[in-house]
């Protein structure tokens, strides 16, 4: 049994632990190194935490963490990488599921925590902070549900909009802060369930409206939530571990969720009120496919890529749905070895989750040293031959310079329109998740290459060959 | 405030012994609180945009720390409603600890450099 001043510090050395091990973040050499130090950090959380008087009951402790740690790592290893949105949106609402569990415990039985007064009741500072950490953790929890729901295809992705969903949202916001005030003020269990019940369908409420290209935005700040609720759950049981965890997450989550607004030029506030997508496809749908486009086969595109001394590879959501980044891969590396200098423009928000066009790419083998930011790849489009868009959209479309009345008008866009040639596989000309047409489907120097992205880049291969 | 008086009073409001009145421990824990969103703030101002997805699957296990709390709604031995809601909440962070590390450690290893020669 440590001394509670040696508890303390050995959460202080697991707090420094994970504060490196985001710093560890900052490149790919050394992220391994802090992946380490974080499973270090949080080993030596628990095992200290373990060791505690107050905890017992150590038979029920490691049948829960085998169960919950053998379905983790078995999710870990056997998720495909192109399912991490969905992965990361459901472990956020376990967070806030154990975030609400853990305030239950703690308000049915205070005195366990030690944040009981002399009555065996909660201290008033306590119950603020309890229903702080309950209705961010209930928010988190069925808000990263829905998310998951949508991102998994469990759900439409489409934005659920109907008349007066603010105000609702509105009344139903303000319910649950007087049931809280309520709570904070009497202890009492009634005004406490409504609080919570009520944070739960807000959780689900505030996900609905909005819809799948505005989805980078909800993940990172789901990220953000879950850190909230754990600093929340900290502050009820005065552990500065948990709040120092909670706040790193928090602020992470949150400046990820800055990023992904700026790269779209909305603000937070207008993706919260959702509903994007919905009414501009409406609104547009009439003139799509009625414009001439060059279309080409897959030897027309061979044919400019072999002949390319630089192409520039654009992936978007449409690789990860057809699965076509191993095909593209093999594809890469036959013109490396022709001696065409290939790389690959991410915008921030392609995919579903900030970051996930890389994963994918790194998944394939694609050496992350090819792969470049929009900032730094933007500048070079003029110099290039041929630029290949593989299933992205709306974060090449020109209407987001050139046309103000565009709803994406503003939007820092990849400007392959400069280059000599673009190759643009799809489907069909169906819209963007914008829903808006692209004028850069039209242009003379564009080729549409109309396919499913993984056969197009097989097709390729093959005629490369 | 100056530096040697801000020190003193974060002294004072972590051992107890202010020159008035103790500092309330909601204090000492706010402190610590906003002192680490400015942290957490510079450091992944930092992180390369290329490792966004594994940044969130991290922060995902490393938010799981409230496992901290589930342990301690788990731990007295007589089983009550507070301590099965406990056990749960252990078995979904021990979910969140062991996947969001692993799939961090999965996704890392897939980044890898051209290998040039």
């Amino acid at each position: 049994m440590l001394s509670l001043n040696m508890v303390a510090m050995a959460y202080l050395i697991a707090s420094v632990l994970i504060i490196f091990a985001l710093k560890g973040l900052a490149s790919p050499e050394t992220a391994r190194r802090g992946n380490f130090f974080g499973m270090l950090g949080m080993g030596i959380a628990a095992l200290v935490t373990l060791q505690l008087d107050s905890v017992q009951n150590y038979a029920w402790i490691v049948a829960a963490l085998a169960v919950g740690g053998l379905f983790g790592g078995v999710t870990a290893r056997k998720v495909p990488m192109t399912h991490m949105p969905q992965t990361v949106a459901f472990m956020h609402s376990l967070v806030g599921l154990s975030a609400v569990l853990i305030a239950v415990s703690a308000f049915i039985d205070p005195v366990s925590y030690g944040i009981a007064d002399a009555h065996g009741g909660l201290y008033p500072a306590s119950r603020i902070e309890l229903f702080l950490g309950t209705f961010i953790g209930a928010i988190t929890f069925t808000a990263s549900l829905i998310a998951f729901g949508k991102l998994q295809g469990l759900l439409s992705g489409k934005p659920l909009v109907f008349g007066g969903q603010h105000w609702l949202n509105l009344v139903l916001g303000l319910v649950m802060i007087a049931a809280g005030i309520l709570f904070c003020v009497t202890q009492g269990m009634t005004p406490f369930l409504i609080m919570l019940a009520v944070a739960m369908v807000l959780g689900v409420l505030l996900i609905v409206p909005i819809g799948g290209a505005d989805m980078p935005v909800i993940v990172s700040m789901l990220n953000s939530y879950s850190g909230w609720a754990a600093a929340g759950i900290g502050f009820t049981l005065g552990n500065n571990m948990l709040i120092v965890a909670g706040a790193l997450v928090g602020s992470s989550g949150a400046i990820l969720s800055y990023i992904m607004c700026k790269a779209m030029n909305r603000s937070l506030f207008s993706v919260l009120l959702g509903g994007f997508g919905g009414e501009a496809a409406a609104a547009g749908g009439g003139s799509v496919g009625e414009r001439p486009v060059h279309s080409g086969a897959a030897e027309d595109a061979v044919f400019l890529l072999k002949n390319a001394r630089s192409v520039v590879i654009v992936p978007g959501y449409g690789l990860a749905v057809a699965r076509a980044q191993h095909a593209l891969k093999e594809l890469v590396d036959v013109l490396l070895k022709m001696d065409v200098n290939v790389k690959f423009a991410i915008h921030p928000v392609a995919g579903r989750m900030p970051g996930h066009m890389n994963v994918l790419l790194a998944e394939a083998d694609v050496p992350y040293d090819i792969v470049y930011e929009m900032d730094e790849i933007n500048p070079e489009f003029s110099d290039t031959d041929v630029v290949l868009v593989i299933g992205a959209n709306d974060v090449i479309n020109p209407a987001a310079k050139t046309d103000p009345s565009s709803p994406i008008y503003g939007m820092p866009i990849l400007e392959v329109g400069k280059a000599e040639h673009v190759i643009v596989i799809k489907r069909s000309l169906a819209a963007g998740y914008a829903g808006l047409d692209n004028d850069l489907f039209y242009m003379d120097k564009t080729m549409m290459l109309f396919a499913d992205a993984k056969k197009a880049c097989e097709t390729m291969l093959q005629s490369l060959d | 405030m100056s530096a040697p008086e801000m020190t003193q009073a974060v002294a004072q409001a972590a051992t107890g012994h202010a020159a008035h009145a103790a500092v309330d421990p909601f204090v000492f824990s706010f402190t610590v609180f906003v002192l680490a969103v400015i942290v957490g703030y510079h450091v992944v101002w930092n992180v390369t945009p290329a490792l966004h997805t594994p940044l969130m699957s991290v922060t995902n296990a490393i938010s799981s720390i409230i496992i901290v709390g589930a342990l301690l709604a788990a731990g007295p031995v007589e089983m009550s409603l507070a301590t099965v809601l406990g056990l749960i909440a252990v078995g979904l962070a021990a979910v969140n600890i062991f996947g969001g590390f692993m799939v961090t450690q999965r996704m890392l290893a897939m980044f890898k450099k051209r290998s040039r020669g």
